[in-house]
């Protein structure tokens, strides 16, 4: 038995995700090898074969790859994984957009999203936006499965050897054209990958209150959010909502800022592992959620601990 | 051209779910259903296609049992020309749901689908992706903006850290993100509009699919309860906790 691991990487480097589904690979069982499907991308290939545990690392190194279409990677992916028991890539954007194509094409259900392995076919996700977590057994012969890197440690990225084996298959669907890419350029982390999140909600009342959470969030190195009802208000714009509909986060520090704490919001921060409100109602349901909760007007508190930190 | 646009009954997004005491699923009876938030950004974005001229016909189309025609008149109400229910008893699983929509898709042969990025029930953001790789069709997953040229479409997907931007080749598949849109509410007249409006129901025998369920469900627990917190007096306890209790800052 062995398992496929999709790198996540931009062909310069390995990304962080990666390593997390190493881990969870490494619990399953089994030899682990690493797919890096991109161009120009034998520096990430090096990166993978030093990752603890890995034993080969596959590198299909060619034009038609280099923005990893999904249209064209998928049918490498469903060539290479007939070869495989499991096939796993972390529940990334890249790795969401790939994966259920993949497993379309092999004719078998995915598991989106895992965040804990009870056994080689049995595993734990999600449902409901984090409000129940289903144990699901899967009855296919290769099992195609998402990971949520906050559910596993980093494997180490440095300790292994494993030998680089080139894939020259070449999968070119033509039906796909990579326009363009606009990075965001801030400073600030993104959402989804922040170690610390200072969120607003509508006790902010108005969009340009948001400059007091930035200034906070630049000292703490932190990404900013906002609830729906800041976005349905318009103070930001939406792709800065955290919560069901939104991101789903889990940074070390969340601090919630004038949120209420509706059941929609909870959803998408209730596993951060240190949660604080801010909320100058103390029957706020955020509170009952909140690690450490200081009833106080915002724009008291707010200034004050960005001066004391 | 025609678009197609799947559409799910779920349960309302504002309701807490209640896992069943015998941990075999969640609670379902007796709650508030509505349509997958996604699946409104879908509706929306055919509808202004529709209004800008591009689209000629609108067609929604839900897989479950009769309560799912409530989800397919809402969208008539919203602007959806025809609807198409696939009863089924239960919800199928992703792979199901994309092989009978993909029997529709050939049936109907629309130029684009346009469907919600991942329903809020189970959270698996497949189905889309599965349709187009049964379909053979180009997607463009996590849609911010669409733009239809020619026999082209020009997408621009929420990606981590930024935002990218595709072309695909018609016919092709697009799922919606949070900011593709903001859906509008159905008026009055147009609820009673709707429901004028033709519904054709099919069975998956019909479409020569057979609905199976390659994944069971062993257990459904309630997440973690998080510990009880503390409240505390003021910002420098605040900052005191986070520094030498919790070591986060």
């Amino acid at each position: 038995m062995a398992i496929l691991i999709i790198a996540e990487h931009d062909n310069q480097s390995l990304k962080g995700a990666t390593l997390n589904a190493v881990t969870a690979a490494t619990q399953i069982g089994g030899d682990v090898h690493i797919l890096v499907a991109g161009a120009g991308c034998q520096a990430v290939a090096d990166a993978a074969s030093a990752v603890a545990g890995v034993s080969k690392v596959l590198l299909a190194d060619n034009a038609a790859y280099e923005h990893q279409l999904a249209e064209n990677v998928s049918l490498l992916v469903a060539e290479l994984g007939t070869d495989y028991s499991h096939v796993i890539a972390p529940a990334t954007t890249a790795g969401k957009n790939l994966m259920p194509r993949v497993a379309a094409l092999l004719d078998v259900a995915q598991l989106s999203d895992v965040i804990r392995v009870d056994s080689e076919d049995t595993f734990a996700r999600p449902i409901y936006a984090g409000n129940a977590i289903a144990t699901v057994k899967s009855l296919d012969a290769i099992k195609v499965i998402t990971i949520r890197g906050t559910g596993f440690d980093a494997a180490a990225a440095e300790g292994g050897s494993a030998v680089i084996e080139a894939v020259t298959a070449v999968h070119d669907a033509g039906i796909s054209t990579f326009i363009g890419e606009e990075m965001a350029k801030s400073d600030r982390p993104e959402l989804t990958a922040a170690s610390v999140i200072v969120s607003g909600g509508r006790g902010m009342g108005n969009g340009e209150n948001f400059a007091l959470l930035e200034s906070l969030a630049d000292k703490l190195g932190a990404a900013v959010g906002a609830s729906r009802a800041a976005v349905d208000a318009g103070f930001v714009p939406n792709d800065m909502q955290v919560g069901q509909t939104g991101k789903i986060v889990a940074p070390d520090l969340y601090i919630a800022v004038g949120i209420s704490g509706a059941i929609q919001h909870l959803a998408g921060m209730k596993d951060s592992k240190v949660i604080v409100a801010i909320n100058k109602d103390e029957e706020a349901p955020i509170f009952s959620v909140a690690d450490y909760g200081l009833v106080a007007d915002l724009f008291d508190a707010v200034p004050e601990l960005d001066g004391k930190l | 051209m025609k678009i197609l646009v799947p559409v799910k009954r779920v349960i309302d997004y504002n309701v807490k779910v209640r896992v069943k005491s015998d941990n075999s699923d969640v609670d379902l009876s007796n709650v508030k259903m509505a349509m997958n938030p996604f699946c409104e950004i879908a509706v929306e974005e055919a509808v202004r296609l529709k209004e800008a001229g591009v689209a000629s016909e609108i067609i929604a189309v839900s897989i479950g049992d009769k309560a799912c025609q409530e989800q397919i008149r809402t969208a008539l109400a919203l602007g959806a020309d025809r609807g198409i229910q696939i009863e089924t008893e239960s919800a199928p699983d992703a792979l199901s749901a994309a092989k009978l929509l993909k029997a529709v898709v050939q049936a109907e042969q629309p130029q684009l689908v346009i469907m919600g990025k991942q329903s809020i029930d189970s959270d698996n953001n497949q189905t889309g992706q599965m349709l187009a790789a049964l379909l053979d069709y180009p997607q463009a997953t996590f849609a911010s903006e669409v733009k239809v040229e020619g026999d082209k479409v020009q997408v621009t997907r929420e990606i981590d850290g930024g935002l990218q931007t595709l072309e695909l080749d018609l016919p092709a598949v697009i799922t919606t993100d949070l900011r593709l849109n903001e859906p509008r509410y159905a008026s009055l007249p147009n609820i009673m509009k709707a429901k004028r409006k033709p519904l054709d129901v099919k069975t998956p025998a019909d479409l020569g699919v057979e609905v199976g369920n390659k994944v069971t469900l062993v257990a459904v627990n309630p997440p973690a309860e998080r510990q009880a917190g503390i409240k505390v007096a003021s910002v420098s306890e605040l900052v005191d906790k986070l520094k030498n209790e919790a070591k986060v800052v």
